[in-house]
């Protein structure tokens, strides 16, 4: 490919510059390390998962292919299923009420308030830590005995039950507690600089119409904030599949199998099981479910229009 | 929530000025937005308090009393037990070890995947070669791709290397995984740099690497500290990695930290545990107070795509 470029470039005069061959293989030696992480880590790492996935590896990855049977016995698995349940409760929840809150939060900053620098502050240092700590500081407030519980029930008010984290029906919620917390303030900022995207004369021209400040906001801004929702679902989206560290830390799965979610499926049949082909399957199902996120989002920000 | 009161405000404006002045401050609107503001801020503060609170008390007073109360007597003899007694399993000397693994995962990893990505990011904005689009593109929807698909392949080619449960093995896949990141970063920092500059150094005779080292990166200073820091932050914070690529003597310390929190063994000390949860949680948060706007740029450039 270099040497064709660079009999190309010794033909083509005087408006190419004249070191084509050095410069392309400058470049070219430059982006090893890039090329190398795209095509054998990315493509290849994802490639061999699908194969192996058709195969009945399980204590060691062997290419005995079984078709679609690892496929067939993960959706016939009962933790698979509750996998599955719980992270689209977890999901939903999570989407919604992040980009409720991420927009609301971004709202009320953009009016003009007293001590905004302060406020984002407090809003995004969460997001600066990691999975595990959240995990484990929620872990503590949402402790039954000493917590947050115990505290109101202090208070006098004895009858107060608030245990997510030992409850099969609420588990979880308790988790989505501290996913908010931790991921809402990014999705706040985002929104944030979305608004402060917005002309200014926008908000004299509603004024001048008469439209109510929270009737501009719904039906002339937001609208206006498509690509910036647009984005924060893909965020989202994609940080909702990976789900695993704040499981780990918040729960370890419980009580039962009550808050298993994907991501633990795979690591459990790859590492802890012996299952390798269960987990290949498994994690093939992961990447569907990005695809599916991410495909309608490609299609609209790049189908369109044609972008450098 | 707010309808009826913050919709009547604009249109009295729109009437026109009558009367006195309102007194700004105390409009139900302003109540209900710093109310909302201030609870939220609430939710998301109480947390770091409570951990604060909890790591400086003894464990009797712990039992006795209330997460959100202060301490009556400060100790510091949690932090102290979390950094160099905690127990995993049977090794007892704390969370100090995962923390010198972590600082000697961090270092090379940052300084690895900040060249690389650089350079990266210069191939591909100034001296885009046949193809170099394409790679790019698969680096980005790699960025998508959920880590556990490429986990066991990695483990093979680690294997196959000789460099699995090494440290250095945790360090490639740290730059692996961090280039789609900084190489968006980079390169859309360098695509924005005049080309007159490019075309100057190129009449002058410069070349590939003499424009990028005498050129590019005393202009890119700012870049590199918003590249630095989404890595500080995304490698301390890792989990998923450290627990798959080392073995115990080498966990990071997130995993180790988890492992002394959620051990079944022994009696729950929360106050060792919030001390050594806050000594995990400490990297980051300093980097994230101490470099402010830069942290938020960091994020933004990563989220809203260039």
């Amino acid at each position: 490919m270099a040497l064709s470029e660079a009999t190309d470039a010794g033909r083509a005069g005087p408006t190419k510059k004249p070191t084509r061959l050095f410069k392309n293989m400058a470049s070219k030696i430059a982006a090893v390390p890039m090329v190398f992480t795209a095509l054998v880590i990315f493509v290849g790492g994802t490639v061999w998962t699908i194969v192996y996935s058709f195969t009945s590896s399980g204590l060691l990855p062997r290419l005995k292919w079984v078709g679609l049977d690892q496929y067939e016995r993960l959706w016939n698995s009962r933790k698979w299923l509750v996998s599955i349940e719980n992270l689209a409760i977890y999901g939903i929840c999570s989407l919604i009420l992040t980009l409720v809150i991420g927009f609301t939060l971004a709202a009320l900053l953009d009016r003009k308030v007293r001590g905004e620098g302060a406020l984002r502050t407090i809003f995004l240092y969460p997001f600066a830590l990691s999975f595990i700590v959240t995990g484990l500081i929620w872990q503590w407030i949402l402790n039954p005995d000493l917590g947050l519980q115990s505290v109101v029930r202090g208070m006098g008010w004895e009858s107060f039950t608030f245990d997510p984290l030992n409850n099969a029906s609420l588990v979880m919620f308790g988790l989505l507690i501290a996913g908010l917390w931790q991921g809402t303030g990014l999705i706040m900022c985002i929104m944030l600089a979305g608004l402060r995207g917005i002309d200014e004369d926008i908000w004299k021209a509603a004024r001048v119409d008469g439209i109510g400040t929270v009737k501009t906001y719904i039906r002339v801004i937001i609208p206006m904030m498509r690509p910036v929702f647009v984005t924060s679902l893909v965020l989202i989206g994609s940080g909702i599949v990976k789900l695993y560290d704040l499981v780990v830390a918040q729960t370890s799965g419980g009580p039962g199998l009550s808050s298993q979610v994907p991501a633990m499926y795979v690591m459990t049949s790859m590492f802890g099981g012996q299952n390798l082909g269960q987990g290949f399957a498994a994690s093939t199902m992961m990447l569907v479910s990005v695809v599916i996120i991410l495909v309608p989002w490609a299609i609209l920000e790049f189908g369109g229009k044609k972008r450098g | 929530m707010a309808n009826s009161d913050t919709m009547a405000a604009p249109a009295a404006l729109a009437a026109g000025p009558r009367g006195p002045k309102p007194k700004r401050r105390m409009t139900r609107g302003n109540i209900i937005v710093y109310g909302t503001l201030f609870i939220f801020a609430l939710y998301y503060a109480l947390p770091l308090y409570v951990m604060v609170v909890t790591s400086l008390k003894g464990m009797p007073e712990i039992r006795m009393g209330n997460i959100f109360a202060p301490p009556m007597e400060v100790t510091f003899e949690p932090w102290v037990k979390a950094w160099s007694q905690a127990c995993t399993g049977i090794n007892c000397d704390g969370l100090s070890r995962g923390f010198w693994n972590s600082v000697r995962i961090l270092i090379p990893s940052l300084f690895l995947s900040v060249a690389v990505a650089s350079v990266n990011g210069y191939a591909l904005s100034m001296w885009k070669f046949k193809g170099s689009e394409v790679f790019f593109g698969i680096l980005m929807i790699g960025a998508f791709i959920p880590y556990q698909v490429m986990l066991y392949p990695i483990v093979i080619l680690l294997r196959e290397a000789g460099l699995y449960g090494s440290l250095t093995g945790l360090v490639l896949v740290h730059v692996a995984f961090g280039m789609p990141i900084n190489t968006l970063l980079f390169r859309n920092y360098f695509a924005s740099i005049p080309e007159e500059l490019f075309k100057a150094a190129r009449v002058d005779g410069a070349g590939f690497w003499a424009i990028f080292f005498k050129i590019m990166l005393p202009m890119s200073l700012p870049i590199f500290v918003v590249s630095l820091i989404i890595q500080v932050t995304g490698i301390w914070n890792d989990f998923l990695f450290g627990a798959s690529f080392t073995g115990p003597d080498l966990y990071p310390m997130t995993v180790q930290l988890n492992n002394i929190v959620n051990s079944v063994q022994g009696v729950k000390e929360y106050n060792v545990n919030m001390a050594a949860t806050l000594l995990t949680g400490l990297v980051p948060l300093t980097i994230y107070f101490v470099s402010g706007k830069l942290f938020v740029r960091g994020i933004a450039a990563g989220a809203v795509k260039g």
